[in-house]
Parts: structure tokens; sequence; C-alpha cells
């Protein structure tokens, strides 16, 4: 494409019927403790 | 229940179905198509030619006659650019996620646990909001038998969930550190026998940080967080020592050693910004610059008007900050002065799915605070407000119906959540703050949004930069 460059294509929507396993690390945990930040955290089942 | 999830899915699908966001950073346009999370970088004309869209993602032709700037055929190209995204779910994209919300709101497990090892602190920092350490209550540290207790607790109401977490807090854990390492030792062999895998973190404040603990956290803990605030004329002004004096003497050498024996990995410096130091940044750049690699540096919770907190006129200056900081970083990580900050961290491909961005940290379901004493709090910012007691380490959870408003609530729920571009990166923010500033955990704090989604917006910018 000439005018939009695309830097992620679709990936929320991706096996949603999949999603909420539980598994990951809970947000708070990581370093924030006052401030909610998730997603930067990995999914385990990748 | 079932019924409001029905009404609010109705809702929902009448208001919200489709969403972007576009924004302007260092010149730069950038497209955010929130429902399916791609990320695209728009030149002028298409940028223009996308304000020309109604939200619903149909063209206004009248709007398009007013970009007589631009020749017509680039026009129909930008015009054939954005259709074709459409049609590939990458903008204007129906939400698909408000048919699953049953599902992904249903009862849960506790997964975590955050172990108030000691009510008590060596420091007296003018911000901490647990009072200094003692969280409205006295001084005191938990023994051994109300940890191994905690961990019994966590092992028998996680149901079938593998990864357990534990994360050693306080006040300062490290003055009773004894109990922290036989606390870990008891949930090892717990582990072996259930089936678990337990992952501990220790936040500390590195005073007492001596050779052996340092060597057993970087045995023992996943992760351990480091408190320096930055500048030392910053972190002096605020974290003192019982006698008054700065702190940052007595940490930067032990904090230094720990981070480069766990390898610059799995840990983080964690700052605290006031509205002393909007100019936060660089407190950022001089942790970075004294060769730190995984920074953190968070806005104050801190009373209205206790002189600490960011306030609505500070938001530009906040945000302008942000930017300025962006812009350093990109630059810096591209000259081989690599660092991490955490607040600029986004996995737009390997993230969290979106059930866990919908519900966020999970306090008050997933996640408790335990106190020295064995009572089980949402969080650990809740610990000492009675009304969120949920029980104890002994007799479980009680009937408390907040626990109730903790689980039901979601980036679907909170009103001004879901008609907000950032809810899949912020997840609703933090309840505690919400409870603080609003008295209702289901309206968030506007100054934590407005900053999130401005360090949304850096993430996504650099992550642009950083793809060139």
């Amino acid at each position: 494409m000439k005018h939009i460059k695309t830097i992620n294509k679709s990936t929320l929507n991706k096996d949603i019927k999949k999603a909420g396993c539980g598994e990951c690390q809970t947000s708070c945990q990581s370093a924030c403790k006052t401030s909610c930040t998730v997603a930067n955290q990995e999914c385990e089942r990748k | 229940m079932a019924a409001a999830i029905l009404v609010l899915q109705f809702m929902l699908k009448q208001q919200v179905n489709f969403m972007i966001h576009s924004f302007k950073i260092h010149g730069t346009n950038m497209v955010l198509d929130v429902m399916s999370g791609a990320v695209h970088q728009f030149d002028d004309i298409a940028y223009d030619v996308l304000g020309c869209y109604e939200r619903n993602g149909v063209l206004n032709n009248d709007k398009i006659k007013n970009l007589s700037q631009y020749k017509e055929a680039e026009i129909n190209e930008a015009i054939e650019e954005i259709e074709y995204l459409k049609k590939k779910n990458m903008l204007f994209t129906e939400d698909p996620y408000t048919e699953m919300l049953p599902a992904w709101t249903k009862q849960t497990v506790v997964k975590a646990l955050c172990l108030h090892i000691a009510h008590d602190c060596n420091l007296r920092c003018s911000y901490c909001f647990a009072g200094t350490g003692e969280y409205m209550g006295r001084r005191s540290l938990m023994s051994l038998e109300v940890g191994k207790r905690a961990i019994d607790f966590l092992i028998e109401n996680s149901g079938n969930r593998r990864n357990l977490e534990v994360d050693f807090f306080g006040g300062e854990p490290l003055m009773n550190f004894e109990v922290v390492k036989r606390i870990v030792e008891y949930a090892r062999v717990r582990e072996n026998k259930t089936g678990k895998n337990f992952r501990f973190t220790i936040t500390t404040n590195v005073m007492l940080l001596d050779e052996d603990k340092q060597n057993y956290i970087n045995e023992n803990m996943h992760n351990v967080v480091l408190s320096l605030d930055g500048r030392k004329e910053v972190n002096d002004a605020v974290r003192k020592r019982i006698d008054g004096t700065g702190s940052y003497d007595r940490i930067l050498p032990l904090a230094k050693k720990m981070a480069e024996e766990r390898g610059e990995q799995q840990y983080y410096i964690r700052g605290t910004f006031t509205r002393k130091n909007l100019d936060f940044g660089a407190d950022v750049l001089h942790m970075a610059d004294l060769g730190f690699e995984q920074i953190s540096v968070e806005p104050v919770v801190a009373a209205k008007d206790s002189g600490l907190d960011i306030r609505e006129e500070d938001l530009d200056t906040v945000c302008n900050e942000y930017e300025r900081l962006a812009k350093e970083y990109v630059e810096r990580r591209k000259n081989g002065q690599w660092f991490n900050f955490f607040h600029f961290m986004i996995d737009l491909e390997g993230g969290p799915c979106i059930a866990k961005r919908m519900r966020g940290c999970g306090s008050g379901t997933e996640y408790l605070a335990v106190t020295p004493e064995g009572e089980l709090y949402p969080c650990h910012q809740f610990v000492g407000h009675e009304e969120f007691l949920l029980g104890n380490i002994y007799d479980g959870l009680n009937q408390n119906t907040v626990r109730e408003a903790f689980r039901e609530t979601n980036v679907y729920t909170k009103p001004r959540c879901s008609s907000c571009w950032a809810k899949f990166y912020c997840s609703g923010g933090c309840a505690a703050n919400a409870w603080k500033f609003n008295n209702d955990i289901r309206i968030p704090y506007e100054i934590e949004c407005e900053l999130e989604k401005k360090r949304v917006e850096c993430a996504l910018w650099i992550k642009a930069q950083e793809s060139n």
C-alpha cells in the first residue's frame, strides 16, 4: 500500500473461543503495584 | 445476572460496534483499530481521508469534497486502501466480544497472593499509601505459621490453575526475610505434591539487602522490584530514612549489583514520580545512564491536595514529558543504549488474550492480599479498609458482597471504559484508584486514564518507529 503502513495486523480477535484460560500472570505483580498495565504481559499458551 | 448481561450486550451492540483511535505523535499519524488490535501508520493524505469517515466506518462524501489540497487520484488511492483494510477486518472492525462476556465473567479461582510479610518499614517515604508500613493498623511481622497457611489457602482455592504467584510485599519484606525463605521452602515442598508451579516476586526498598539475601532472591524469585525514584535529589526528597536523611547512596550500589547479577533481566528498578518532579523523564534517563536496563517510573497515588498528587492542571506537562521520553527512548535504543521502560512495553503480537484484557489485574477475585494476621483484602491498596475485608486464610472467603462487585467489574460493565479506545490496554485501570478518588470501583480515576492513554499512544508510536 502507498499511503498506509500496517504495523500490526489483527490479533485481539483471533482464537477468542480459546481465550480466558487464566494461567497468565496477575498484572499488578510484575512491576506496577499502583497502576495497571496488562498489554505487555505474555500469554502462557504462546 | 444473566438478564443484566443480555441487556448490556444489546446496549453495547447499539453503541460501540466500531471503534478506531487516530492520533499524531512527533509528526507521525497513527491509527488503532480498537476491536482487532491492528495498528497502522497513515500518511497525511490517508489520515485526512480517514477523518472523512463517520464513526460507523461509512465514508462521508460531503466531507471528502473539502480535501481540495489533494489530487483526486491520491484521495481515491487512500479510500481504496482504507476500504481494503475494512474488508480484511483491520479497520472499523465490529465488536466480536460481547457474546463471550458470560463465559469470561464467570466465577474464578484465586491464583495470586500478595503476602504482607512486614507491616513495618525502615523508610519514611512521603507518598506511602501504606502509612509508612502500618496500613492504618499496628506495626507487625507475618509469622511463618500465617505464611504457610496462606500457601495452603492459595493451593486450596486455585482449582485447576497450575501457575500460582506469591509476591512478598510490605512495608519492607527484607525486615522479615527469614520468614520469606521458610515460606518459599514450604511452597516448594507443597508444589511438588500438588503439581502447582509457584512464581515468587519480592518488592523491596533495598536498604537491608546484603549478599546472602541477594543470592537467595536471585536463586528463588522470578522477579524482583527494587525501589529508587531516579535522581539523587528527587529520591532523597521523598524516600527518607527514619532520621530524615536520604536513601539514594545506600540503595544505588546494592540495586546495581542485584541488577547486574540477574543479567539485567527479571527485575525492575521502580520509581514513583509526583508533581514535584513532573520532569520524571530525567529520572528514567538517569537510571538508564546508571546502566539499569529494566526501568519503571510510575505516577504517585497520593491523596488529593497532598502536594504530591498529579492534578488535572499537570496533565499537559506529564503527557508532553511522556512524548519527549518516547523520542529519547527510540533514539537511545537505536544507538546501542537499549533499555526497557515498563509503561512503554506493549506486546502487539503475543500479548494477553482478550478475556484477560477485559478483566485486568484480578484484584478481589484472582488476586488477594494477605495481612500479617492472615486477613484477606482485594489487593494491597485496600488493606486496612474494613469494608473491603474478604475473610481470612483460616476460615476462607466471607460473604462480603464487594467480592461480587469485583467479579462483575470489567471494561464492558464500566460505562466510561466501554466507550474508551484504550480499554483493551489498561483493562479498566486500578480499582483502588477508582475507589480512592471516586468512591466506586466502577468509576475509573480520570487522571490515571489520561496518563495511561498517553502511554499507550507512545508505546504504539515506538512500535511504528522501531518497525521502520
